[in-house]
């Protein structure tokens, strides 16, 4: 690794590393530099220009996301200058979409807002003109609506980069440019594979996830880290929890290995199981050939009664367990402790054969 | 896993035979294809399929199913041939390279192009593909482990890995891809007939005696019978009683309809489970359980991660975590299991599984820990076998190739090979109620090739029927490149198109795995 040297950041002497950028070093020092097209992971464009700040000795202000660090540079995040020009970017694409917080998702928890709020601005100096386009609803897990695109590229370089699913673009150019699959494709018949990157990805709501749509704002939700019961990947992912209610799985860019934040279609979509209707709630027992509601008492004990009358009368071995690679590793212990200590059989196996 | 998740996007080859990663481990596949695109790793597969990474491979063998180990032998015979392996990590830390060397020798790229179909000349490009890499990952998965030969399948695989060095190094390893997600730590708990937590042996008895001790009981040194072994010893009478905690295997065995009359015949059947699915529906008692969002607990990953599972929701109804269930039920059987939460059994856990014993509830809070992870300050294992196998020497098992159990013939001249598919898993339990997987795939489907489609008259989406010596069923076809002429794809999703009617329950013999990957069909326009 190269020498670390060091730099001026808002006079702040800071020791970097010639790899890093600006925004690298100021982050890692705590220094806040807003940014919008910036996402970790994925190739710094510079495209939005919201980060920009003043090099000494630069002609122009620099895009902080992209621009490395050289020993002994002098670094301003915050001046009137850098205000007026990311006043001047955020106004643009504010203009530019259809920003009606009213009835989005993502109020409380979108990039533009928090940055029109940081930045102080009442009113873009120019007139809004959404580009018209319809939104997407086509299926039941992610929706669209790209009159809010602030053109970022965040989920062309997610479906990319992180995933590699190769499926989002941009198409066209200037005004007239617009992310999403091939050929103007919806998602529901493009090669989408509905890992919901691109929706994790989105600053604004452009992209959100349909079932989380008026199930809760943003500052209600509980998150709790746990992992995707299905593959043996073991993803880290976040349950969106509502009044006790499970609303949607979201990634989390901070997390490390396994998965370092990133879901495919079975964790992010596959939990609905959880309040299914058909869920057992009580214990069954069956009685006169069919299966009747009983009390956990009764069925335990007629557990006890049984295993116990088969376990004298043919023996510990004449009873089995299939254990389970769903269950936990707490549960597993404790269902071989059972089955070898309390029945007394080694009859114990679970179904990763099969 | 011998090695990590992480190591395969920075590895030099990466060799996946038998797994359709961007499928069943989407987020592996991930990394296989950033690996690829962005750090410049090389990828062979290995697969009968066309499945999703053959895009980005370098090179694709498409071997007939059930030809692994010729494919496997082939290589190797290449590598060695070419003095392309090894040598040093030969001689210093494996043993019985001559028995391989021998057997391998008649597995010459033209013998394998006669038996897997794999023409020589791209055998032997992905041979020194993988040879002349410094380091080389190979992942497998239940391609490579269904089959009546899976465990030479596998053995195979790791004789490959140690010729190039490649065990004990960052980037390198065989890793085998666990399908569900607590496969790995069901096995390391002891959740099998032969072993306690940590694959410490019944019969040893060091061991029976240590577990007696903490336990304060007597146990039997007698290994027990496997999930696949349990039908017949109930129709023999031996098994009189059935506990299956989460399980289904009215979905997911073999041969359904030989399980379904040995469940019958059970004196007692218990099911504990989230829903009452096929197998509940056969039994005595059926306890229902909490879900994974409604519990605290740990999963351990494929790649040996230990990870927190926590509660978020409460269950519905009076539901409770299976821990929970057992205690009860063990307490009323006249052993009182008191424990207050999960991580008390882990406490408990961490005395007797030397790999768990350093991983604490507060270590793992963040992020999981690898095992082996012997004490509180180990920092977990990244990847094993490191300097030394834990053996001591790499064995090298020399193994010849056996053909699957049944081959197509007049009367049933396709292969069957089963498997999962994206949007859906295992028996459908979880991912049928999910409305957009069944969205994007909403029944079971008969993947076939459009040359065979057109020879049989059979258009997209038509109905077809699918007879095997054991069974029927039907479903719609889907024409699609990615079967290889002469061979059909189900998955096993679907109670509805039950296609372990269909399937050839002959086992290997050790690993007891069923031949999914291969039996013999016949197709028809129905
Ligand atoms: S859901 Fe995934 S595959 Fe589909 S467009 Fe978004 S990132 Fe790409
Ligand atoms: S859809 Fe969202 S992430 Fe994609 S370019 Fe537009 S604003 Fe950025
Ligand atoms: S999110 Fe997908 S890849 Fe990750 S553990 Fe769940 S099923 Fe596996
Ligand atoms: S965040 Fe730096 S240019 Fe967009």
């Amino acid at each position: 690794m190269a020498e670390k040297f060091q730099i001026t950041i808002d006079g702040r002497e800071i020791e970097a590393s010639p790899e890093q950028t600006i925004l690298e070093v100021a982050r890692e020092n705590g220094i806040y530099i807003p940014t919008l097209c910036y996402y970790k992971g994925t190739t710094n464009v510079g495209a939005c220009r919201v980060c920009v700040v003043d090099v000494e000795n630069a002609r122009s202000l620099v895009a902080a996301c992209a621009m490395p660090v050289s020993p002994e540079m002098v670094v301003t995040t915050d001046s009137d200058r850098i205000r007026e020009a990311r006043k001047l970017v955020v106004e643009l694409l504010w203009a530019s979409g259809d920003h009606n917080c009213l009835t989005c998702e993502k109020n409380g928890n979108c990039e533009l807002q928090d940055l029109i709020y940081y930045l102080g601005i009442e009113q873009p100096r120019f007139t809004i003109e959404p580009p018209g386009y319809p939104k997407e609803d086509t299926n039941s897990m992610i929706q669209r609506d790209l009159n809010k695109c602030i053109l970022c590229g965040r989920c062309v370089r997610a479906c990319n980069e992180i995933q590699v699913n190769e499926v989002l673009d941009f198409s066209g150019r200037g005004s007239r440019s617009k992310v999403g699959p091939a050929f103007d494709m919806d998602y529901f018949s493009s090669d989408c594979v509905f890992c919901g990157e691109c929706a994790d990805a989105c600053p604004v709501g452009a992209i959100t996830f349909k079932q989380a749509r008026f199930a809760g704002r943003p500052w209600e939700l509980e998150k709790v880290r746990t992992t995707c019961p299905y593959c043996g990947v073991g993803c880290q992912i976040d349950l969106n929890i509502h009044k006790g209610k499970i609303i949607k799985v979201t990634g989390n860019r901070n997390y490390g290995n396994p998965n370092l934040g990133s879901l495919c279609v079975k964790g992010r979509f596959g939990i609905d199981f959880i309040d299914d209707p058909d869920r057992l709630t009580t214990p069954l027992i069956r009685k006169n050939g069919k299966l009747t509601e009983a009390s956990w008492e009764e069925a335990i004990g007629l557990i006890t009664e049984k295993l116990t009358s088969i376990k004298g009368e043919h023996g510990p071995d004449s009873i089995a367990g299939f254990s389970s690679a769903r269950c936990t590793n707490e549960e597993n212990y404790l269902f071989q402790k059972f089955m070898r200590g309390v029945i007394g059989t080694n009859n114990v196996d679970h179904c990763a054969r099969l | 896993m011998t090695n990590s998740i992480e190591e395969i996007e920075f590895t030099d080859v990466i060799l996946a035979t038998g797994t359709n990663t961007t499928e069943n481990h989407p987020m592996i596949g991930a990394r296989v294809k950033r690996a690829v695109r962005q750090h410049g790793a090389k990828l062979i597969v290995i697969d009968p399929r066309e499945i999703g990474l053959v895009k980005y491979a370098n090179i694709w063998l498409r071997q007939k199913p059930g030809t692994d180990v010729a494919v496997l032998n082939g290589l190797m015979n290449i590598i060695i041939g070419e003095n392309l392996y090894a040598k040093e990590y030969v001689d210093t830390r494996t043993e019985q390279f001559d028995a391989l060397k021998e057997v391998v020798a008649k597995y010459t790229p033209e013998y394998v192009e006669e038996i897997s179909g794999v023409p020589a000349e791209d055998l032997k490009r992905a041979a020194r593909m993988y040879a002349e890499a410094d380091k080389a990952a190979i992942l497998y998965a239940m391609g490579i482990t269904q089959h009546w030969t899976g465990t030479d399948n596998v053995k195979s695989c790791a004789n490959l890995a140690m010729l190039c060095g490649n065990i004990g190094i960052a980037g390198g390893g065989v890793n085998p891809l666990r399908g569900q997600n607590n496969v790995q730590g069901a096995c390391d708990m002891g959740a099998l007939p032969n072993v306690f937590p940590a694959y410490q042996q019944v019969a040893n008895d060091d061991a029976r005696t240590r577990f007696e001790k903490a336990w304060n009981v007597s146990l039997s040194g007698t290994p027990g019978l496997t999930v696949t072994e349990m039908p017949d010893a109930v129709l023999e009478g031996t098994i009189k009683a059935l506990y299956i905690m989460g399980e289904n295997p009215m979905m997911s065995d073999p041969d359904t309809t030989h399980l379904e009359k040995a469940l019958k015949k059970l004196d007692f059947l218990v099911c504990q489970d989230i829903f009452l699915n096929e197998t509940g529906e056969l039994a005595d008692v059926v306890l229902p359980s909490a879900c994974f969002a409604e519990k605290d607990g740990t999963y351990t990953n494929t790649e040996r991660r230990v990870q927190r599972v926590r509660k978020a929701v409460d269950a519905p109804g009076s539901a409770k975590p299976d821990w929970q269930i057992i205690s009860e039920l063990a307490t009323k059987m006249g052993y009182p299991m008191n424990y207050d939460s999960a991580e008390e059994i882990m406490n408990e856990i961490r005395t007797l599984t030397p790999s768990y014993a350093g991983v604490t509830y507060s270590r793992i809070e963040e992020e999981g820990l690898q095992w082996p992870c012997p004490t509180e300050d180990h920092p977990g294992t990244q990847y094993l076998h490191k300097d030394q196998f834990t053996r001591g020497r790499g064995l090298f098992h020399a193994v010849e190739y056996i053909p699957p159990a049944e081959l197509p013939d007049e009367e049933y001249p396709f292969i069957l090979s089963t498997g999962r598919v994206l949007y859906q898993y295992h028996t459908g339990t979880m991912s049928r109620r999910a409305k957009g997987l069944v969205e994007r795939f909403p029944e079971s489907l008969v993947e076939i090739n459009p040359d065979d489609a057109r020879k049989l008259g059979i258009n997209e989406g038509a109905t077809i029927e699918v007879t095997s010596r054991r069974g029927k069923v039907a479903a719609k076809a889907k024409i699609t490149k990615s079967p290889p002429q002469g061979t059909i794809f189900m998955n096993f999703h679907f109670s509805e198109v039950a296609v372990n009617k269909l399937t050839n329950p002959a086992l290997d013999p050790i690993g007891k795995i069923p031949e999914y990957k291969v039996c013999a069909v016949k197709v028809e326009a129905a």
